[in-house]
């Protein structure tokens, strides 16, 4: 690399690059770099900031850079409907002219450049077309009525964003309008296209020949045209091809060309489909295709495989008696050394083939699992555990875009169904919460999807938003999962909607609470179901909340950055720790904890904005039923942004502490001293303690918490905490690093009994000696030297194997491996010699049967004697 | 022949001399004894005899009851070297230790009727050797009850009973967080 420079700017803006031809400054060729409110020529040859021009201060939206001779000019729009124009010297940023011009009507959607200095925009109702012209900074403009280019077609239209020279592209009722401007300003309507889809960027071929590509549906195929920009009536390419409909619609397309043996131009076109996924077409062919969809995985959960049916086929048994023979007859060449590349390739594959990994049915350490994750393009895969191969995917038709739904996203998907009783003859389903738009107030979408066969059981579009999901800790007769849906007004509906359902809610009607963290206004409310909703339309599945408790946070002093809950689904072996002394000490394990940390609002942005004195760190643990503060901690000098884990009774965070330079890692580990005093054996021996009664956040236990901070070196994107099945195994953080690694780190790091010089039995017990910074152990990356490039999250799954969890870290890239935090206690290992096992065991057998019989001949002659 | 039958049938035996002679006192007879015959003096003479041997044996057997009764003591001593050498952390010497410390006294207790079965005699008091062989069977229990406390094996701590206790279940159930999206 030869230079790099960042251009520091205050406000966020669309960034433009552009390099202007034939112009340089005291012999530097200029590049010109729009970002962040300012305007910055940046000396080709090192990098350094010429001039720089801030924008941030008038309210324009700059959209174009365009070059006259030199005179830069910056245009865009201000508020919609002004176009504004600066002049600029290029040789020194000095501002030459500023020009306004004010539409009579407001403008919708990007000014988009058709040749040099004219461009076209549509206005805000979308029937008209206006022109504007930008002559030596001097703005004109004049405008068309789209229904006086073609008669029949009425609707709103959308400018296609393709950069076409001397034309553009408008999208109309799923017509595809081509319209030519002429140099005097005249909108000439060059082609129709029916069901088109997309047009690409013009490319140049020659010195005065510009081609480019459109795609239109027809017949269920794709028809692929490749033209020339002025000479309309022939085609340079025309095909069409088959593309897998769950693929959706085609996004966008590029095309790139390449010169034949017979000096003609050959054209291959790369497909942006609606599912993000990438095609390569040339030659009337999908050369390849990529998911680029699940680089931008959204959320993620399991499903169990199916479980193996008895009895196989005799045709099967057959075939794998031949592959049998074939594959041992392949691995005995690849022993003996007379195996040729091609045959070590089919052993290798065999392998591949043969490994348990792979199968498609439910193994017994429950290694093998669906990850089943949802992508922001709105598609769901099912990938398998053991490769990674995609089981079944499907494109949502709830989350496709329509006149009632316009923008629809994906936000969670959740396990619907998990049958237990009738596993071999039902299938799992998923639950997959979306909503309309971006904003809260649109509607939720939902859609329910079965895990097996990735097909969609239904979707429903309820009138409601969806705020907030809640599944329940009840499930129905055929294991449904309750969910209780809560929209933006604070009702909420139950779902599935079935009597049954109602009932089971009935039942727990007042033990259900919901609590929400408005972190604009700094307040933590807590809401219990009151009854049914009073609405003019009745229904039964919508209930109304009252409000119990709200925790009000001091807004000139603390806000809200960060808040973390326990897993729902976590299991905790034990209530009890045992320290050195055989003396108990009880977790305080409750599912209702909220931890919140809070930072001072001047602190709440980027490191290094404040100074030590004016940044403190806040963090709460509150109970969720009763808005109850368990613990609060200050951490004077710090600020976030904080990344938290909560499990059992303790919370680990990480931050930055600003006056020692460095991260920082604190763990808070929660006591009940309530139970403290149950010390008698006897009380034991003979059952008569309540310690596994229900209780009740209600019933105020009194805590105490232990904490203890340590330095770690780096930042962090994630943390997660390893999960087992029955939560026997000792846990490890796992930490999602900023060089897109996981790193495992024990727990007993952060553990707040650590002290300088541990007794004797204290390191018995597997306390580590404290120490001021977390130790970083090379060997305990669990990626090992692979990166998960832009890594946003970990999610762990217990296996069946108690000592075994599942981790799967998803970013751009995605990595799957399991993890023993404490080793594989509970099984042999894969190298483990099971035929030594056994011959030791035939030859005891042997040698007892020998001496016994040696011992009875003995007996005999003794008796003889 | 119905003569016969008839004098047959009415007393089979026509006369029996009876020799054998119950009665201890000469008196019981007209005749007295021959000279030289003491109706007592093989008795007395055998059982002086024998009663002195029999004394000797029941000396004998007391004496070896006690001693059996006493064995344990040693054993005692040994396993006490034993456990001492073994230390107190657990590992396959100590517990295999323990383990023979425990199992000795309880077969050992098991089987007292029949390591006294010799020694069983009417004229020898078991009772005492017995107790004594007990008690001491029942030192060795203890020392070897208390090597396992020691070890840490026996459950006389709050926390061996709390372990294994599932968490206690929450009456009430809260969701939510910060919205979604």
């Amino acid at each position: 690399m030869v230079w790099e420079s960042s251009l520091p700017g205050s406000k966020a803006s669309k960034s433009i690059l552009y390099i202007p031809k034939n112009l340089k400054a005291d012999k530097d060729d200029l590049i010109l770099v729009y970002g962040k409110g300012s305007l910055n020529a940046v000396s080709g040859v090192d990098g350094e900031v010429l001039w720089k021009k801030d924008f941030s201060g008038e309210s324009i939206e700059v959209s174009h850079i365009i070059q006259s001779s030199d005179v830069i000019y910056v245009t865009g729009f201000v508020d919609s409907s002004k176009i504004s124009v600066y002049g600029l010297n290029a040789k020194n940023g000095e501002l030459l002219e500023n020009n306004h011009a004010a539409l009579p009507f407001g403008t919708f959607g990007e000014l988009l450049s058709v040749s040099g200095d004219m461009f076209v925009v549509l206005d805000e109702m979308r029937s008209k077309i206006v022109i504007v012209h930008l002559r030596n900074g001097e703005i004109s403009y004049n405008q068309k009525h789209i229904s006086d280019l073609t008669k029949d077609l009425a609707g709103q239209a959308v400018i296609l964003p393709s950069r076409l020279p001397g034309m553009f592209a408008l999208n109309i009722n799923s017509y595809v309008l081509l319209i030519k401007v002429t140099n005097q300003g005249e909108l000439v309507l060059v082609d129709k296209v029916n069901n088109g889809a997309a047009v690409s960027d013009s490319l140049s071929i020659s010195e005065d020949e510009h081609a480019f590509a459109f795609v239109h549906y027809g017949d269920n195929k794709i028809h692929l045209s490749v033209k020339n920009v002025n000479d309309w009536n022939h085609d340079l390419l025309k095909e069409s091809i088959v593309i897998d409909h769950q693929k959706g619609k085609i996004d966008k397309i590029f095309v790139n060309n390449y010169v034949r043996t017979d000096r003609s131009h050959g054209f291959r076109a790369l497909m942006v489909m609606e599912d993000h996924s990438l095609l390569l077409v040339q030659q009337g062919e999908i050369v390849w295709s990529r998911e680029d969809g699940l680089a931008s995985v959204v959320d993620v959960t399991t499903s169990e495989l199916p479980v193996q049916k008895e009895g196989v086929s005799v045709a099967k048994v057959e075939q794998n008696l031949f592959e049998w023979l074939k594959g041992h007859m392949l691995k005995l060449k690849g022993t003996l050394m007379i195996a040729s590349p091609d045959d070590l390739a089919a052993i290798q594959a065999l392998r591949l083939r043969s490994s348990e990994k792979s199968k498609m049915t439910r193994d017994h350490n429950g290694f093998r699992k669906l990850l089943i994750v949802l992508t922001r393009a709105g598609k769901v895969f099912a990938l398998h555990t053991g490769d990674g191969r995609v089981v079944w995917s499907i494109l949502l038709p709830s989350l496709h875009k329509s006149e009632a739904c316009e923008n629809p996203v994906g936000l969670h998907i959740y396990q619907w169904q998990v049958p237990h009783h009738h596993a071999l003859d039902e299938n799992p389903s998923v639950l997959v919460v979306g909503q309309c738009g971006p904003s809260l107030s649109t509607p939720a979408v939902l859609s329910f999807i079965d895990a097996y066969t990735g097909m969609e059981l239904k979707s429903l579009s309820p009138a409601h938003t969806a705020a907030q999901v809640i599944p329940l800790p009840h499930t129905d007769s055929t294991e449904q999962r309750l969910h209780l849906i809560i929209d933006d007004k604070q009702h909420a509906y139950l779902y599935p909607r079935t009597p049954e359902a109602i009932d089971i809610l009935k039942h727990e009607f007042s033990n259900v609470y919901w609590y929400s963290v408005d972190a604009d206004n700094g307040v933590i409310r807590g809401h219990a179901l009151k009854s049914n909703c009073i609405q003019e339309a009745v229904d039964e599945y919508c209930f109304d909340f009252r409000d119990l408790w709200s925790v009000v946070f001091p807004s000139e002093s603390e806000k809200i950055i960060a808040t973390m809950t326990r897993k729902s689904n976590e299991v905790v072996h034990t209530q009890a720790k045992v320290m050195t002394d055989y003396d108990v000490m009880y977790k305080y394990i409750s599912k209702n904890l909220l931890f919140v940390a809070n930072a001072a609002p001047k602190a709440a942005g980027e490191i290094g904005t404040v100074i030590p004195e004016e940044a403190w760190l806040v963090i709460y643990i509150l109970d969720t039923v009763t808005g109850r503060i368990l613990h609060r901690m200050t951490h004077h000098g710090c600020q976030g942004p904080v990344h938290a884990v909560f499990s059992e009774n303790w919370v680990v965070y990480h931050y930055f502490n600003l006056r020692a330079h460095r991260y920082e890692m604190s763990v808070v580990e929660i006591y009940d001293q309530s139970r403290a005093d149950n010390k008698d054996v006897w009380r034991f021996v003979l059952g008569k303690h309540n310690l596994t009664s229900p209780v009740s956040s209600y019933s105020r236990p009194e805590v105490i918490a232990k904490s203890q901070s340590y330095f770690f070196t780096h930042s962090v994107k994630a943390i997660e905490v390893t999960s087992t099945a029955k939560g026997i195994t000792s846990k490890q953080l796992l930490i999602g690093t900023i060089g897109d690694q996981v790193l495992a780190l024990d727990k007993r790091f952060l553990d707040p009994r650590r002290t300088v010089n541990p007794s004797q039995a204290e390191k018995e017990d597997g306390i580590i000696p404290l120490t001021d910074s977390l130790p970083i152990i090379p060997q305990s990356y669990i990626t090992h030297a692979l990166k998960v490039e832009g890594l946003r999250g970990i999610v762990t799954v217990p296996a069946k194997l108690e000592s075994t969890s599942l981790v799967f870290a998803y970013g751009v890239d995605l990595f799957f491996t399991q993890i023993a935090p404490s080793r594989t206690y509970d099984s042999l290992t894969e190298d483990f010699s099971y035929a030594l096992l056994l011959l030791t065991i035939v030859a005891l057998v042997a040698a007892i049967f020998v001496t016994w019989v040696l011992s009875e001949r003995k007996d005999l002659q003794d008796k003889w004697r | 022949m119905d003569k016969g039958k008839g004098v047959m049938g009415s007393n089979a035996r026509r006369w029996a001399v009876d020799f054998s002679d119950n009665s201890t006192s000469p008196s019981s007879r007209d005749v007295p004894d021959p000279p030289g015959f003491s109706r007592a003096s093989i008795d007395q003479d055998d059982s002086t005899l024998s009663r002195q041997k029999k004394d000797a044996e029941s000396n004998w057997k007391a004496q070896k009851a006690w001693e059996v009764a006493q064995a344990p003591f040693k054993n005692l001593l040994m396993m006490g070297f034993m456990m001492w050498m073994a230390g107190s952390t657990v590992h396959l010497f100590s517990i295999g230790i323990t383990f023979s410390a425990l199992w000795q006294p309880i077969s050992a207790l098991q089987s007292v009727g029949k390591i006294f079965e010799p020694y069983k005699d009417s004229r020898v008091e078991l009772l005492g050797p017995k107790l004594l062989f007990i008690a001491l069977n029942l030192g060795g229990l203890a020392l070897g009850v208390w090597k396992l406390n020691a070890l840490g094996l026996l459950p006389t701590h709050t926390s061996d009973w709390v372990s294994s206790l599932p968490p206690a279940q929450e009456v009430e159930y809260s969701g939510g967080g910060l919205n979604l999206s």
